[in-house]
């Protein structure tokens, strides 16, 4: 075994292009293991972790790029690096071929791109405020897609913003469609009259997509940050948002995803909902909310429910919150998985990619499966023997990539789960579109399926059950991925609340899938 | 706009027994060989000493001063020496009403600028402070002054720098100040030498070129809060900024030697670190930073066609506030050069002023010995950053 | 606080996207055929986080 560094000094690469650059190494014959990335004290202590940090590692700057390669022989591990210098050179020679001078600094952006009018940001977050900041001075609005922005900064940008009449998105916004422009992370949709105000971004997928699903558009959605409707924010971004989608002519009814907005604030949304003159859904997701309707506006609780109310206030329907799209076939499987689970699997495990699906399920199963029965790293009140995990929360993704790109922790956490011999369900979520990974499905069956055989292995039936957020026309097709998680022995539900439910009526006692399953056939 | 060729005594008020050099400050104990040896064949030029142990005597009593040409309003290529007898133009920035000075170019070969220290060093400064200074200074006033921004944007198109490559501007010069100095001279021989001289010097115009960028930069040094640079010089041992906003301070860091390359049988070896204050001609947006106006530079800099001349050019756009209004960049689609050098954009991307420049001998005398590109040191524009937000701290 | 109600209309028929950070963002935009420029971003001063912090102080400075 031999370990081979390259250092490359200022010589600075996005996290999503270095994960790219180390998976391709580790397909390389002999090699055991392969690390990219920016030399900063983050990363080393990852690269420690891994017993990759070689001398020259270690001596990396916060600008230096690294890669170090574990193969088998030194040759293999020459020939790795090798590749790592062709596949560096070859993204270079390919950005000159086309003859496109890339700029160096936003500045020198807007000089070179004439009548530019949104930044995307996703720097790293302790320099994101400053590039926001001056996108901002210089009359552009602002997609924040990076995190770790403090919230004195993100109150001071959105101050700046709301002088200047301009769009401070986020931080920590994923998604959002300008003009029909999908932009960050975000589903292949079409266009139509449904606006959004979003504070979270897998949030506004799961219903953009839903709403593509029952033949509705998006006309805009702006993401507004997961802190914007809190007190020190004071939803500064949500009710510019919501001034400009009730002006907006292409706009007939909106959508607001997110949090129950705090006490202070609480107030001035609503009133803002109101006085909008369209109809409203309002997708709060919290332990305190009352669903229900009130003039134009109809507040729900689930990301499925603000889909189907906004679908059916388009066409004037009347609308009732259901379990199951399609109850039958639900008992049948419910029946099946309960039957094969064996006594001592009673917990469900949700391990997610989707922070805000994962905080959707907890709401969802809480109720169903005890007060205080499920733990997790979302709040979750108490050490029941449910869990629910955000993977993608800060401290699973310090040095490493979201979840939604690189799957290997998350089939870390499967292998795991499924050894505990109380594990019932494992509740997963893919999420598709423009951004995800090119096969999120496939990286995580072959782990759903061995999870599966592992537990029957032990005399335990396992249920897998999932749901995808994505639509047909997205790169990675919705019809393929499911198809992929089915045939891993998945049970794929149309919603992420779905998915919950039908978790909870597998693992939880026999009355609620009884109450969750009788009725409202 | 050239308006004058006088005594740098009468232009300059400068006095006996000090001598001017590039760069920003410099003790003789810190100044290199060529340096050294300009300075002492200046003193013995001026008659001050009778052989170089006595002009260095002279120096480390202190009895002659040494200062930066550019505390004294002019700009000196390489050594950049002047002393109180040499001629030099003098250039009128008519809108500001502030002048900028230099030196009649001495042509190639054994030459102070280069740090030579012979006989013939001193008949040919001789010459120029007896004949070519005086004639060419009753031609440009006779001419009512030569606009040198219209040559300089005209000579851009014709594929010069006005750093490295001078011949169009030197030329456009020649043309424009000939029949004056056929009306002024008293008889023909004077003209043929004269027009010899300038005919033989394919650099002749950069001592121009450099008066007129000084002339139009230095205004600036009294913008409070800007983050401009309107000095870029160097002497042979440090390199010195100094910023719009912050008056007549220099932030200074070691100099750098040229890449480049060289005139058979030199190299890199033998380079001198770079010198002179011909990087003012950089600070306004010429040199390296119109080398997409002259490819015919790129290769002598070691560099491949065109396109790596358009991508000097656009690097340099990174690091600068605007583009020149006047001076225009015809293989860019008539863009005007680079220019305003922001000591923020330097410090955020790392990206520092590249500078063509010819290449001296370390050893005195040896003159020429190749042209290359230099980088100015980032430490310099760090230095300064530092000094900016400490000032508007106070402020 | 200035007036959004005309936002949309301001942002107009076309979205000028420029991108700094994670390329693939920019990649997805042109695929798109929307114009986005990618910028060829690092750290600031080199990632020195007290020289970065000067740069955002003097950042409202004019250069002239």
């Amino acid at each position: 075994m031999t370990m081979r560094t390259t250092l490359k000094r200022s010589y600075y690469q996005d996290s999503v292009a270095l994960m790219g650059l180390a998976r391709e190494l580790r397909t390389g014959a002999g090699v055991r293991e392969a690390a990219a990335l920016m030399g900063t004290p983050a990363n080393q202590t990852l690269m420690a972790d891994a017993g990759l940090l070689t001398e020259e590692a270690r001596a990396a700057g916060p600008n230096d790029l690294v890669i170090v390669v574990r193969a088998d022989s030194a040759a293999e591990a020459d020939t790795a690096l090798a590749r790592a210098e062709l596949l560096l050179t070859a993204r270079r020679t390919r950005v000159e071929a086309a003859g496109r001078r890339r700029p160096r600094t936003l500045d020198s952006a807007v000089r070179q791109l004439g009548g530019a009018n949104l930044a995307l940001i996703s720097v790293p977050g302790a320099f994101a405020a400053a590039e926001a900041r001056k996108a901002l001075r210089r009359g552009l609005h602002v997609m924040l897609f990076s995190d770790n922005v403090t919230l004195g900064d993100e109150i001071a940008l959105k101050r700046l913003a709301a002088e200047r009449g301009l769009l401070l998105m986020g931080p920590d916004c994923g998604t959002a469609y300008l003009g029909g422009v999908p932009l960050g992370f975000a589903n292949a949709v079409p266009r139509g009259r449904v606006g959004l105000v979003a504070a979270s971004g897998t949030g506004l997928q799961q219903v953009v997509t839903l709403l593509a699903a029952a033949g509705e558009g998006v006309s805009q959605a702006v993401g507004v940050g997961g802190r914007d409707m809190s007190e020190p924010v004071g939803a500064s971004m949500t009710l510019a948002a919501l001034d400009a989608l009730g002006a907006d002519p292409a706009t007939e009814l909106i959508v607001v995803v997110g949090k129950p907005p705090a006490r202070a604030v609480r107030a001035k949304v609503e009133e803002r909902l109101h006085a909008l003159g369209k109809p409203a859904v309002a997708a709060m997701l919290g332990r305190e909310v009352a669903p229900g309707t009130s003039g134009a506006l109809t507040t729900v609780a689930t990301l499925e429910d603000a889909a189907a109310a906004a679908v059916a206030g388009r066409r004037g329907r009347e609308w009732a919150p259901r379990a199951f799209s399609d109850p039958a076939a639900a008992r049948h499987r419910v029946k099946a998985f309960r039957a094969a689970r064996g006594p001592a699997g009673v917990a469900v495990r949700g391990l997610y990619a989707g922070g805000t699906l994962a905080y959707e399920a907890l709401l969802i199963l809480e109720p169903l499966l005890g007060a205080g029965s499920v733990g997790g790293n979302l709040g979750g009140h108490g050490g029941g023997s449910h869990r629910v995990l955000d993977l993608g929360a800060d401290e699973f993704t310090v040095g490493r990539a979201h979840p939604m790109l690189d799957a290997a922790l998350r089939i870390e956490e499967i292998a795991s789960a499924a050894k505990e011999p109380d594990t019932a369900v494992l509740l997963v979520d893919v999420v598709l579109g423009h951004g995800a990974a090119p096969d999120p499905a496939g990286d995580i069956a072959p782990a759903l399926e061995a999870a599966r055989r592992h537990a029957q292995a032990h005399g335990r039936g396992l249920a897998v059950v999932a749901s995808v957020v994505g639509t047909a026309a997205d790169p990675q097709g919705l019809a393929a991925q499911t198809a992929r998680l089915e045939a891993a022995g998945a049970w794929v539900l149309p919603s992420n609340a779905q998915a919950a439910r039908a978790a909870a009526c597998i693992a939880g006692e026999p009355r609620v899938a009884e109450a969750l399953l009788s009725g409202d056939a | 706009m050239a308006v004058d060729c006088v005594t740098a005594r009468e232009a300059l008020g400068l006095a006996d027994r000090t001598v001017l050099h590039s760069g920003p400050p410099l003790a003789w104990e810190r100044a290199c060989p060529p340096v050294r040896t300009a300075i002492l064949c200046a003193i013995r030029y001026e008659g001050w000493a009778a052989d170089d142990a006595g002009a260095q005597g002279l120096v480390e009593s202190g009895a002659v001063k040494l200062a930066p040409c550019h505390h004294s309003g002019a700009a000196g290529p390489m050594t950049g020496i002047v002393t109180a007898s040499m001629p030099v133009f003098v250039v009128e920035n008519r809108p500001r009403g502030n002048r900028a000075f230099a030196t009649i170019n001495e042509g190639l070969g054994k030459v102070l600028r280069f740090g030579a220290n012979d006989e013939s060093v001193v008949t040919r400064l001789r010459w120029l402070a007896r004949e070519a200074g005086p004639r060419l200074g009753a031609a440009l006033r006779a001419a009512g002054g030569l606009d040198l921004r219209a040559l300089m944007a005209q000579a851009l198109r014709m594929g010069d720098e006005m750093h490295q490559r001078n011949v169009a501007a030197s030329s456009l010069f020649a043309r424009a100040v000939m029949p004056h100095l056929a009306r002024t001279a008293p008889d023909t021989a004077a003209v043929a030498r004269l027009a010899e001289f300038i005919g033989a010097n394919d650099q002749f115009f950069l001592n121009l070129a450099m008066a007129a960028a000084k002339a139009s930069a230095d205004p600036c040094l009294d913008v409070a809060g800007a983050t401009m640079v309107a000095t870029m010089a160097r002497n042979g041992t440090d390199f010195g900024i100094r910023v719009a906003g912050l008056g007549p301070r220099w932030f200074t860091a070691p100099v750098n030697t040229p890449q480049g390359l060289y005139f058979p049988p030199y190299g890199a070896a033998d380079a001198n670190p770079d010198m002179g204050d011909s990087a003012i001609v950089e600070t306004v947006g010429l040199g390296a930073f119109a080398m997409a106006a002259a490819p015919a530079v790129v290769g002598f800099v070691g560099a491949g066609g065109l396109r790596d001349a358009v991508r000097i050019t656009e690097e340099m756009g990174e690091i600068t506030l605007g583009e020149h209004p006047h001076l225009r960049i015809p293989t860019l689609d008539d863009r005007g050069a680079p220019v305003g050098i922001d000591v923020r954009k330097v410090v955020e991307t790392g990206i520092t002023p590249l500078i063509n420049t010819g290449i001296a001998g370390h050893t005195p005398g040896t003159g020429q010995i190749g042209a290359g590109v230099v980088r100015a040191p980032l430490a310099c524009f760090e230095q300064a950053l530092d000094a900016l937000a400490a000032a508007r701290a106070r402020a | 606080m200035a007036d959004y109600r005309d936002l949309f209309s301001r942002l107009g028929g076309e979205l000028r996207v420029i991108n700094l950070g994670l390329e693939s963002f920019a990649e997805t935009l042109e695929g798109l055929g929307v114009p986005v420029l990618h910028v060829q971003w690092t750290p600031p001063a080199g990632g020195d986080p007290e020289r970065a912090r000067l740069l955002s102080l003097l950042e409202d400075e004019d250069g002239v």
